[in-house]
């Protein structure tokens, strides 16, 4: 194969790769953030008198549940960059 | 067809001069001497800060800056409180620490993303990487002195022995034929703190960092007066204020976390099992 082939099989493939890390890693914090914001909203309906302890507990968990996303994304924005599956080619 | 592919290696370009290090050495001994000037200047900020508060602080009516600086430290201190039940001399001055550090240097994530380089540029360097937390051996080396403190807290609080019979037999049982598996799951247990604790700070900060070069390029793609270019540039502002504000909410939260998962560790180390 040409080169550029191989360089535009590579590219397609890590699109491919960075669409999945992405909206998989989306799909599975915003169910994880749902899920927490509707319990805090019913215990909080349920007991108000807790909402300041259940709020910041409630922060330091979308904290948590976020990170793992953002971890993909960035691990994803570094392949769409600086892609280092591609240096093998040049060198 | 060659001026988008033109386009597109600028913007590369573009990206990864905003990613690359002012690295002065090679191999293992590389310095990233942004890094590490950034956040001693920040820690000296921070320390500053406090301190200009204490040394004018009065049991009277405080003033504005001496109000900030309590509610901060007894947000700190409770905090520390409904966790860590033993003397915490040691561990709420350092949470404080790790927050206000934390915070002060992902709070550069929200300065205009080319004005590190200029200024940069006036003193005749072409790289400069302002955000301390997104470089790795940053996080990195914040969440091993977290994990040795750990460690340090689990031997005060059991002894050596104490804690080696808690590595072999804790979760299962004291069974010889359950060392093993113990130990392992121990092992992992012990060695996700400091690698989830580093790469969740990293993460957060390198992929808020990301998302503002992407749309600074919406703006960088002017080309005079044409309907493309002022939509990019009206895209830009509107999303370069939706983030930063979006942003403002992230890095108070990570540095919380950070500070949090700090003290539950430590408070952790100390139960017995």
């Amino acid at each position: 194969m040409e080169m550029a082939q191989y360089v535009a099989q590579i590219q397609s493939f890590t699109a491919l790769a960075l669409g999945l890390m992405i909206g998989l890693g989306a799909i599975g914090a915003c169910i994880g953030i749902g899920i927490m914001g509707s319990k805090f909203l019913e215990a909080a309906a349920r007991q108000p008198e807790l909402i300041p302890t259940l709020q910041g507990r409630m922060f330091l968990l979308a904290g948590l549940i976020d990170a793992a996303f953002l971890i993909g994304v960035a691990l994803a924005m570094f392949f769409a960059f600086a892609n280092p599956l591609l240096a093998s080619l040049s060198g | 067809m060659a001026a988008q592919g033109e386009a597109a290696g600028t913007s590369t370009e573009y990206i990864n001069h905003h990613l690359t290090h002012f690295k002065v050495g090679e191999g293992f001994w590389t310095w990233h001497v942004d890094t590490i000037f950034m956040s001693v200047l920040l820690g000296a900020v921070a320390i500053w800060m406090f301190w200009s508060a204490s040394r004018k602080a009065t049991s009277g009516v405080p003033g504005k800056w001496q109000a900030f600086v309590e509610i901060v430290v007894e947000f700190v201190d409770t905090q520390v409180k409904e966790v860590f039940h033993l003397d915490r001399r040691f561990l709420a001055p350092l949470a404080l620490t790790i927050f206000v550090w934390v915070f002060l240097m992902n709070a550069m994530d929200l300065l205009p993303l080319d004005l590190p380089g200029i200024v940069a540029s006036w003193f005749g360097i072409h790289y400069w990487r302002v955000v301390p937390t997104a470089d790795l051996n940053t996080t990195f080396a914040m969440s091993l002195t977290v994990f040795a403190i750990v460690i340090f807290y689990s031997l005060k609080a059991k002894g050596v022995g104490g804690y080696v019979h808690e590595l072999f037999t804790a979760p299962f049982g004291s069974n010889p034929l359950l060392w093993i598996p113990n130990f392992v799951l121990n092992l992992v247990e012990l060695l996700a703190k400091p690698v989830s604790l580093a790469m969740r700070l990293f993460g957060n900060m390198y992929a808020g960092e990301l998302v503002f070069m992407l749309i600074a390029l919406l703006g960088a793609s002017w080309a005079g007066f044409t309907i493309g270019s002022s939509l990019g540039m009206l895209g830009q502002v509107v999303m370069g204020a939706a983030w930063a504000i979006f942003h403002i909410l992230i890095i108070t939260l990570q540095a919380f976390i950070f500070m949090v998962l700090t003290i539950v560790y430590t408070a952790m180390a100390t139960e017995h099992h």
